[in-house]
């Protein structure tokens, strides 16, 4: 069990639990949710933000946002 | 005439306003919600001949909850009934790419009681991208009528036009049950208000929107009320809930063959996103938009000046002489033509920044550059308006609106004018000409054109600085998260970058033209105005004064210009606080100089000009002024123009406000007194004490 700021470049995860307090519900509508599949797709050069797709949705964010979401690798 | 009320809604990047512009065409009106700056986006089409529709184009949204300030308020358009855009029927714009999304968007909206139309935008990418729509099926389950269609194209706008006249008057059961969300919670509100719309309840008590009345009593003595904390698990679940609902309903209807999407997103990324070229493409592209507004520009915009000069000229040799025809040639024709000077700069810049964004290349700046301009309070997306403030800072806040995080589009629109802009140039290169000597840094860099490009540096750094500083002391409204969508790479189309470029320009006109016009108009009137016993007498006086040195008209002319600016009000002004820029190294007349320019910053030259007899034609004759300025002497003898005068000058042009479109554009897009008086201030503070700190070391 990780979180998905240390998800290398094209690795997969499945969503465990999303820390509710501090993430916008934008993010949880965008598909953000406990049991979908998120995968970095890039990282910025400077290694934040990152970009990842998860629910057939392409999102770029920080990683103090992607520290709150707890993902399984897969 | 019958008159329908229409409300375009949807995802970001859909194409919502392709099809909001193939339905209007130029019958659309941008403005804003009355009080604030959130833009309103409305137009008018016929559906029949006796039937006409006023359409509203909503901000992209992802759901009804509202993420910022803005999408609270343009949603209020389908909260509020009192509200003007409250809408007969709802059109929701979804891409056929990713339909799970977007009728999530759908089922909220359903949920609220509204007549929906659904528009599945980009149908004629589905065979290429192997999708396949049941769509009867899908109108089956979802309880509408679903329109396919391609705005790019213009295909389907006549069937979307023939659903909007057939709609369907609202169901009264819910679309997606929220009693699936929390069995007990929801039973006990549909028996406690067994009349009203659960869902609006439900909105209601997470803060949405207030659309019940509800009574708190009523709420607690039901066990009703939540915690923060538990109202935004139950959202969570709901959101979880509604798309489980979606995909069951998907599941049936919506099947996409992954094997024949294209990996075109995948190919542009690694290359516009890669840590190397992903930079060195950014700076061609920065590079050909600068040259743009800066090369491209200069010609329609000399045309423009000289096409207002030549106006000037001839309103005062054809109009009878008189206050009027001085008003009309020396202060309303200069007036209108300092703001119809930009709008080339201001064309341009639109049209290149829409054609990035409708490609969906502006995301991945946003991506590279974040990182970088986090640290000083600035986004990503603060680099369009850093870098097109070298040629302009109007053009440059303006686009400072695609900054969505409130906080962060602030700071950007009040550092941006830093930047060193194309009217500091006249005056740096006077000033570089006096005082820095032609020589080589190390023996090949020539040590004026160092300067210059230093200048620009300075320029951007300080914004940076500022940037940082201000973030320090200004509050977020709200907290605010980085989420920003990638959106698939499209060709831009051709009417919605016009239709953009248009909007702004008339913005800038109607917006900020008005205040450059009135303050043109105040100062023309200071300068051409004084004191009769020596304004109104100057002919004479300096007549009388040369009159044995056989001046040619010319040069008695320029003398009589000269000495009326001097007692001009604006020059009594100029005098009286001299001592104010004296520790700066500054006499009268560069005071007056300064002074005058606070309007434009280019006039400075010209003014300067003027008040050393040269007549303002020898504003264009740079080597006679740097001539005169360089024999500049105080009344002891000493040389008025020297290092520490010059720096002085630099520091205090690099930093200072000093140019009123730049004021009523900020006034403008903040929609603040308070935080125009601010940049202004700030600004002004900076100037002089660096000006200050500099002469008082150097001299």
């Amino acid at each position: 069990m990780t979180t998905l700021n240390f998800l290398k470049k094209s690795q997969k995860g499945k969503i465990i639990a999303i820390n509710t307090d501090n993430v916008p519900l934008k993010l949880i509508e965008m598909g953000c949710l406990p049991g979908n599949i998120v995968e970095v797709l890039q990282i910025a050069p400077l290694l934040d933000p990152i970009y990842i797709k998860v629910n057939d949705s392409y999102l770029s964010i920080r990683k103090d946002l992607a520290k709150e979401i707890e993902v399984e690798l897969i | 005439m019958k008159q329908l009320k229409i409300a375009l809604i949807g995802n970001p990047n859909v194409g919502k306003t392709s099809v909001f512009n193939a339905l209007t065409g130029l019958n659309q009106h941008v403005g804003n919600y009355p009080g604030v700056t959130v833009e309103r986006k409305t137009g008018t089409f016929h559906l029949t001949n006796d039937t006409k529709a006023n359409i509203v184009d909503l901000p992209g949204v992802y759901s009804i909850n509202p993420n910022s300030k803005d999408e609270e308020i343009a949603l209020n358009a389908i909260f509020d009934t009192q509200n003007n855009d409250f809408p007969d029927v709802v059109v929701l714009v979804a891409e056929v790419e990713n339909l799970k999304r977007n009728l999530f968007l759908f089922s909220q909206v359903k949920d609220l009681g509204f007549p929906v139309i659904l528009a599945l935008n980009m149908a004629d990418q589905m065979d290429k991208k192997g999708i396949f729509v049941d769509v009867p099926a899908l109108e089956n389950a979802l309880h509408t009528k679903i329109v396919l269609l391609s705005a790019r194209k213009n295909h389907g706008i006549d069937a979307l036009k023939q659903a909007i006249l057939n709609f369907n008057q609202p169901q009264n059961t819910p679309f997606f049950d929220l009693k699936t969300v929390n069995e007990n919670h929801f039973s006990t509100i549909e028996k406690v208000f067994p009349t009203k719309n659960l869902y609006k309840i439900w909105l209601t008590q997470t803060g949405v929107y207030p659309f019940e009345a509800i009574n708190t009593t009523d709420f607690k003595a039901n066990n009703l009320d939540l915690s923060t904390s538990e109202i935004k698990k139950l959202q969570q679940r709901e959101t979880i809930k509604r798309y489980q609902f979606i995909n069951d309903i998907l599941k049936q209807t919506y099947t996409v063959n992954t094997s024949k999407a294209t990996d075109l997103r995948m190919r542009f990324d690694r290359i516009l996103t890669h840590k190397i070229w992903g930079y060195v493409i950014f700076l061609l592209v920065l590079l050909l938009i600068y040259g743009s507004i800066f090369e491209l520009a200069a010609y329609p915009m000399d045309f423009v000046d000289g096409l207002f000069a030549d106006l000037s000229t001839w309103a005062s040799a054809t109009f009878p002489e008189g206050k009027l025809t001085d008003l009309i040639a020396n202060g309303l024709i200069p007036g209108l033509g300092g703001v119809l000077m930009f709008v080339p700069q201001i064309a341009i810049l639109f049209f290149l920044i829409s054609i990035l964004e409708e490609t969906g290349y502006m995301s991945r700046v946003v991506f590279l550059m974040d990182r970088i301009m986090k640290p000083f309070g600035l986004s990503g997306k603060s680099v369009v308006p850093l870098v097109s403030g070298t040629a302009c800072a109007i053009p440059a806040i303006m686009s400072a609106r695609t900054i969505e995080n409130p906080k962060e589009r602030l700071i950007t629109m009040l550092v941006t004018p830093f930047t060193t802009c194309s009217a500091r140039i006249p005056v740096y290169i006077i000033i570089i000409s006096l005082i820095v000597p032609k020589t080589y840094l190390l023996g090949f860099i020539p040590l004026q054109a160092f300067v210059m490009t230093m200048m620009y540096v300075l320029g951007f750094l300080m914004a940076l600085f500022a940037g940082w500083v201000l973030s320090k002391i200004i509050k977020a409204q709200r907290k605010s998260f980085f989420v920003i969508e990638m959106p698939t790479y499209k060709l831009p189309i051709l009417k919605n970058v016009l239709l953009n470029m248009y909007d702004k320009v008339i913005s800038y006109i109607v917006g900020a033209g008005k205040i450059i016009l009135a303050l043109s108009i105040i100062l023309w009137f200071l300068g051409s105005h004084g004191p009769t016993e020596t304004f109104g007498n100057a002919t004479q006086i300096v007549t009388g004064k040369h009159i044995n040195d056989n001046l040619s008209d010319e040069d008695l002319q320029s003398e009589i210009s000269g000495y009326q600016l001097e007692h001009s009000y604006i020059g009594i002004i100029g005098k009286s606080i001299e001592p104010v820029f004296k520790p700066l190294g500054y006499d009268w007349k560069i005071s007056i100089a300064v002074l005058t320019s606070f309007a434009a910053r280019e006039v400075f030259v010209g003014n300067l000009a003027t008040l050393y007899n040269l007549g303002e034609d020898a504003a264009d004759d740079e080597a006679k002024i740097i001539n005169r300025m360089a024999n500049e002497k105080h009344a002891n003898g000493t040389a008025v123009y020297t290092l520490a005068t010059g720096v002085s000058l630099l520091l205090f042009y690099a930093f200072a406000m000093q140019c009123l479109s730049t004021v009523a554009i900020t006034k403008k897009e903040t929609n603040s007194w308070k935080w125009t008086f601010i940049q202004m201030a700030f600004m002004t503070t900076v100037a002089y004490f660096a000006a200050l700190i500099a002469y008082q070391l150097l001299k």
